[in-house]
């Protein structure tokens, strides 16, 4: 069978460029995805959307990503919900040395039109007023952030894509991909052999076996992440809660539950997505330590998945010249979903040769060659 | 049958096999897929009840063999914890 280009993965990065590149014309797109839809990554993630970063480049992504999540469901005319609640992320500093260091990030944010704010406690505490005041020295707000259905933000970019013609296979697993003189001429599956000259790797926690298969080095690695849901209650939360330093961010979603995910820094390398108690209990211990009204809330369920980690913890968004016609999306460290409007933007237009959006040379695999001293993103749980 | 939006598949959820019935036409065809799009299966009992039903339905309604119809991956809080879990601080 003969494609235009092929796109691996159909989590929300790959549904993303798919639209985005039939959007600008390209036709005989297809996207394969080895398991079912939103299996990976994307339907495992926290789902929130935030501008609040420390790096530029992490900034500009979110902040323009969210501009479109805004306006997502008219641009991509989808009929369900997004269910986008656009109530802001409070970021939590705990210790004198990290508010310094978000006074500096909201300069940052403020220089490149972010509209987040450095709050004192007392401040904070207007936003959440069940916040343990002994728990956190200072914090951050900023409006435009957000959280949205990670399920129907993936169908909505799907179904725009169908109508423009893209098609899309799934429990369809990429065997090999076939290259002659650097050069991408073909892709194998379990099920079928493509003739094409384009392949992209937006296979979130297997990007880097799929750059492999293709003799492209991605120095990417994938770890698991757990999270938790409680119990639907009525509305009491507005803005997602977050704390690096404390390592936990907490949202309640328009459903009505609460999720609450954090990082383990013992976790080991490797695609494993299991469950266990131990998040269980060190989840308990911090969302009660900070907000111990959530201590009387019911937990209905808990699962893990994939970050996707780059050196940087920045995405890596390019071709490459080590083989012509492959092009990454991956290394997104946890932040495909909220960055992936402009993953999807800024990748076709690399790939059809036009103008960029960003600066594109700080996304591409190249910054990792010749140095190992990189602007490593701190906000990140 | 013509009363599929009064009944309830998924009781935790209020899903019914009319919403069930709109999202296989539009291409969701696996319990995962409804579990993502409905949330079918995502309340406190986990599946314990739409998983068997849904298991029978779209055997029928999609002709395959009903071992062939997967339902949802128990997650925790729900099922028992093994001693040897508790001793160990093994993994699920």
């Amino acid at each position: 069978m003969t494609k235009n280009m092929l796109i691996v993965g159909a989590g929300i990065s790959g549904v993303s460029i798919a639209y985005n590149l039939a959007k600008k014309g390209v036709t005989d797109i297809h996207v394969v995805d080895k398991g079912y839809f939103a299996s990976g990554a994307t339907g495992r993630c926290g789902a929130g959307v935030r501008a609040q970063w420390a790096t530029p480049l992490n900034c500009l992504l979110a902040k323009k990503s969210v501009e479109f999540f805004e306006n997502a469901k008219t641009i991509l005319e989808y009929e369900g919900d997004i269910e986008f609640k656009q109530e802001g992320y409070l970021i939590l500093a705990t210790s004198p040395e990290e508010a310094a260091q978000f006074q500096d990030n909201v300069r940052l944010q403020n220089s490149l039109g972010i509209p987040a704010r450095y709050l004192c406690k007392d401040e904070a505490l207007k936003i959440v007023p069940y916040l343990n005041p002994d728990a956190f020295v200072a914090a951050t707000f900023c409006k435009m952030d957000g959280h949205l259905n990670p399920f129907k933000m993936t169908d909505a970019y799907m179904k725009s894509a169908k109508k423009l013609g893209v098609t899309f296979s799934f429990f369809e697993e990429v065997t090999d991909i076939i290259t002659e003189d650097k050069r991408i001429v073909g892709v194998k599956t379990n099920k079928e052999t493509y003739e094409t000259p384009i392949v992209v790797d937006a296979a979130g926690g297997y990007s880097r076996e799929i750059g492999l298969m293709a003799g492209v080095d991605i120095p990417v690695y994938s770890e698991n992440h757990q999270i938790l849901a409680t119990e639907p209650i009525e509305k009491m939360q507005g803005p997602m809660v977050m704390s690096f330093s404390k390592n936990i961010y907490c949202q309640q979603v328009p459903h009505g539950s609460f999720l609450m995910g954090r990082s383990d820094p013992n976790v080991e390398k490797g695609h494993q997505t299991h469950s266990s108690w131990q998040f269980l209990e060190e989840m308990a211990k911090t969302a009660t330590h900070i907000m111990p009204k959530l201590g009387s809330l019911r937990v209905v369920r808990q699962w893990g998945g994939s970050y996707n980690m780059s050196p940087d913890r920045q995405p890596i968004i390019g071709g490459t010249e080590a083989v012509k016609g492959f092009y990454m999306a991956c290394g997104f460290s946890g932040h495909g979903f909220m960055l992936a409007p402009m993953t999807g933007l800024l990748l076709s237009e690399i790939i059809l040769n036009e103008p960029t959006t960003l600066d594109v040379a700080t996304l591409g695999l190249g910054r990792f060659a010749h140095t190992k001293t990189f602007d490593v993103e701190k906000s990140v749980v | 049958m013509s009363d599929k939006d009064k009944i309830i598949i998924c009781r935790c959820e209020d899903v019914t096999l009319e919403q069930i019935e709109d999202a296989i036409a539009q291409g969701f065809t696996t319990f995962e897929d409804l579990k993502r799009i409905l949330r079918v299966g995502m309340g406190p009992c986990q599946g314990n009840t739409c998983g068997h039903l849904l298991q029978v339905y779209l055997a029928q309604r999609l002709r395959h063999s009903i071992e062939d119809v997967k339902t949802h991956r128990p997650r925790p809080m729900l099922l028992g914890v093994t001693l040897k879990d508790i001793v160990e601080g093994g993994d699920e």
